[in-house]
């Protein structure tokens, strides 16, 4: 058990920033606020993978000249990277249209405050 | 030389003109409309040419980069992936026919460019979820897609941005967790391409990881797809969007994530998995049940005809759900039969539900009156020709998915499916006759007229140009023509798209 | 973009240190294909250098450096050479990406050498642009909503 718990202990700290990002998603009133959960959730992904692909005592899988025999297990996996790489585009993306519509949405009802929000939306609905 | 292989063709022209139509537009702003109607149609009609192809020689693999499979992506094409980009092409061909004129109204000229191009990443999105055999891969479509959606919507009315904004968190999430669902298999397996999981996960114990990968992506999609408890982001996201964001949205944009799941679920992970071993399927089915009823009865609530329609878009979600949850052959070809039906009726209705903002500038429903059906008849008429296929009148194709999917409850021997089944047609009937009966029935009422100047009265307002009324009119006809050729349809595609496990 | 008040230590350390991340990011992309790197991560070296200037200086060096209005061209002109490509080796009867087919070198490996160094250009010059076009867009005042 300790050994299940220390031997991926990477993961723990993963779990925890998951949890974390989830939260600020969740419980944040502020749209920003809910932004950062959102990368942070997404970044504990990105981690994810990336711990994933770690090897004891491997380097980085770039071949240096032609190797007859080329040793896996001395090479860090490096799909989980390149995967990574798109997934890292995907959220500067995401981010960006989300502070683009955070930026409307601040335009039109002067607050980034969801309970203000949904208030002032309710308000609209009333006139 | 031109290549004769056009398995890639639907996405890859579907980008070219994403790109394409900014730069384009540069010079001419009005040609955007027009290029996406051209790429549109031509992704079409190679969507038809792959179909037929599916259908003579079964499964066929496209290697992207010339790289063998497990190594490189793959796209796939077999009857199930040629009949719903073929679909799915056919109601955007529609759709965007329609838009030409309502994207005038109601966008300004100087978003046209960027919102075609928008449009065209979305059906990118869509037809690379439906064709790749490769689990990141589908990954970044389904961003791909979701992110396009988000600008969609953002362009409508006041409220828009809000809506966009909690559609996007939802998304990051559900394409989040269906990231980190691919990273556990991808941990259990060692493997992205879908053909070669398939064969590692026949000779693997289940273990751990593996169901949490399963849950993890079932978590993901389902939020893409709006399965019940997952939908919030669906209603406002619907209701606020501009109406040629709903109507290609509302009948494509779920599907998707449908179709993922019966692709992943059933053809990847097979029935064993999903049904024995974890309870993935019947959980699906109760779900979708449960939603088929609180999505009906939400949308007897609503006040507005696109609200009204996107609760109900909630509740028809839930039948194709329960349709694959049923995990016998009549649910799975009854969920196949109703990606299509829906997203038919669906068009109709939100191209309808256009029309009466163009022409009266709202679609509430308490504000409509019977002088309707004399100033816009044949809109009225597509839209209670749609109201009577979703509720499943016999002829059209309503009642044939909502027959398969009975069958299939019969089969299972599952009698409160059934029971949802039926009564949801009643709560259907319902919530659409309310409608018809405001636009055939109810006479003026004078008081109401003269509310807000901005506003046209049903009297006043005169039909939709040949440009909006011809893709309606269509799509109703549609509804009856293909009610018809139903059995045609089942036998000679859907029997062959289905998984080898039924 | 408020005119700032212009801090000369600021604004120096940033014009000499900006060519040096764009120089970095030109070899980033240019080395991508056969060394870690390539056109993402090069794309946003260079946008870094461009927003750099844009942040240290008035908004008026900055768009005389990179117009705004270049932005979404530019991003479409990269993504299409990325398609192009594609295409190209489409044409000349590979599958699509299918760098072995581009008739630009006698040698398997050199050409595909060369096809993912053009793939990695256009990646470059479609990042760089739309990360400084978000930027751009983030910073726009209200009257252009």
């Amino acid at each position: 058990m300790t050994s299940f718990i220390l031997g991926h202990y990477a993961y723990w700290f993963i779990l925890l920033l998951l949890v974390i990002g989830l939260y600020g998603l969740i419980m944040k009133r502020n749209l920003v606020k809910k932004v950062i959960g959102m990368s942070i959730f997404q970044v504990a992904i990105i981690l994810f993978f990336i711990a994933s692909s770690t090897k004891w005592e491997a380097t980085v899988p770039v071949l240096s000249g032609h190797q007859e025999t080329i040793q896996t297990a001395a090479y860090i996996n490096p799909l989980p990277h390149t995967l990574m790489l798109t997934a890292i585009v995907v959220g500067v993306a995401t981010s960006g249209v989300a502070f683009a519509l955070i930026i409307l949405i601040y335009r039109r009802y002067r607050t980034l405050n969801e309970a203000e929000l949904l208030k002032r939306m309710a308000e609209d609905d009333a006139e | 030389m031109m290549p004769s292989n056009t398995i890639p063709w639907p996405p890859l022209i579907y980008l070219f003109a994403g790109i394409f139509i900014p730069l384009a537009a540069l010079k001419w702003r009005r040609l955007a409309g027009w290029l996406a109607l051209v790429a549109t149609a031509a992704a079409a009609f190679f969507s038809v040419v792959n179909l037929l192809r599916a259908l003579d020689q079964g499964v066929i693999s496209y290697r992207f980069g010339g790289w063998i499979p497990p190594i490189g992506i793959e796209y796939i094409l077999d009857p199930l992936s040629g009949f719903v980009t073929t679909v799915i092409n056919l109601i955007a061909l529609g759709v965007l026919f329609h838009a030409h004129r309502s994207v005038e109204a109601e966008i300004r000229e100087s978003r046209w460019p960027p919102y075609y191009a928008l449009v065209m990443l979305f059906l990118t999105g869509a037809n690379g979820i439906i064709m790749t055999g490769d689990f990141f891969n589908l990954y970044v479509f389904l961003e791909i897609g979701s992110l396009s959606l988000y600008g969609l919507i953002a362009v409508g009315e006041k409220k828009s941005p809000v809506a966009a904004f909690r559609y996007l968190v939802m998304g990051t999430v559900g394409g989040g967790f269906y990231l980190l669902g691919v990273g556990f298999l991808y941990l259990v397996t060692g493997s992205l391409n879908m053909g070669d999981v398939r064969n590692i996960l026949f000779h693997l114990p289940v273990t751990p990881p593996l169901i949490v990968a399963l849950t993890l992506m079932l978590i993901g999609l389902g939020i893409k797809m709006a399965v019940f408890p997952l939908h919030g982001w669906l209603p406002d996201a619907y209701t606020y969007a501009p109406s040629p964001t709903s109507a290609i949205m509302a009948p494509i944009g779920t599907k998707i994530g449908a179709y993922s799941i019966a692709r992943i679920f059933f053809f990847i992970f097979g029935l064993k998995l999903i049904t024995q071993v974890t309870p993935i399927a019947q959980v699906l089915a109760w779900l979708s049940a449960i939603g088929i009823i609180y999505g009906s009865i939400l949308a007897m609530a609503q006040n507005e005809i696109k609200r009204m329609l996107a609760y109900s878009s909630v509740a028809q979600v839930g039948y194709i759900g329960l349709g694959l949850g049923l995990a016998n052959s009549f649910g799975f070809i009854g969920a196949l039969l109703h990606i299509m039906n829906h997203g038919l009726m669906k068009a109709c209705l939100f191209l309808v539900a256009g029309n009466f903002r163009l022409r009266l500038g709202h679609s509430r429903i308490d504000r409509l009156d019977d002088s309707l059906r004399r100033s816009m008849p044949w809109s009225t008429a597509a839209f209670t020709l749609a109201a009577l296929a979703m509720i499943g009148v016999p002829p059209t194709v309503g009642f044939f998915s909502k027959w398969y999917l009975a069958l299939g409850a019969i089969e299972k021997k599952n009698w409160l499916f059934l029971m949802v089944i039926l009564i949801s047609s009643l709560l259907n009937a319902v919530y659409f006759f309310r409608v018809i009966e405001r636009m055939y029935f109810r006479p003026v009422n004078s008081r109401q007229t003269s509310e807000n100047l901005s506003e046209t009265t049903s009297a006043e307002a005169r039909e939709v140009g040949p440009w909006l009324l011809l893709p309606t009119l269509i799509f109703a006809l549609a509804l009856v023509v293909i009610g018809f050729l139903n059995v045609w349809i089942v036998k000679t595609i859907l029997t062959k798209a289905l998984p080898a496990v039924f | 973009m408020k005119e700032a008040e212009n801090n000369p230590i600021v604004s120096l350390i940033s014009s000499i240190v900006s060519p040096f991340i764009m120089l970095f990011g030109l070899y980033v992309i240019f080395h991508g294909h056969y060394s870690p790197g390539g056109g993402f991560q090069g794309g946003t070296l260079l946008a870094a250098s461009i927003i750099l200037i844009r942040i240290a200086h008035s908004s008026r060096t900055g768009q005389l450096q990179f117009p705004g209005n270049l932005g979404t061209p530019l991003g479409s002109l990269g993504v299409l050479i990325y398609y192009g490509t594609g295409l190209a080796a489409l044409w000349w009867g590979g599958q699509f990406l299918n760098y072995a087919f581009l008739p630009l070198a006698e040698e398997i490996s050199l050409r595909r050498s060369w096809g993912i160094l053009m793939v990695e250009i256009g990646v470059g010059l479609a990042v760089m642009a739309i990360l400084v076009s978000i930027f751009d867009d983030l910073l726009e005042d209200e009257n252009h909503d």
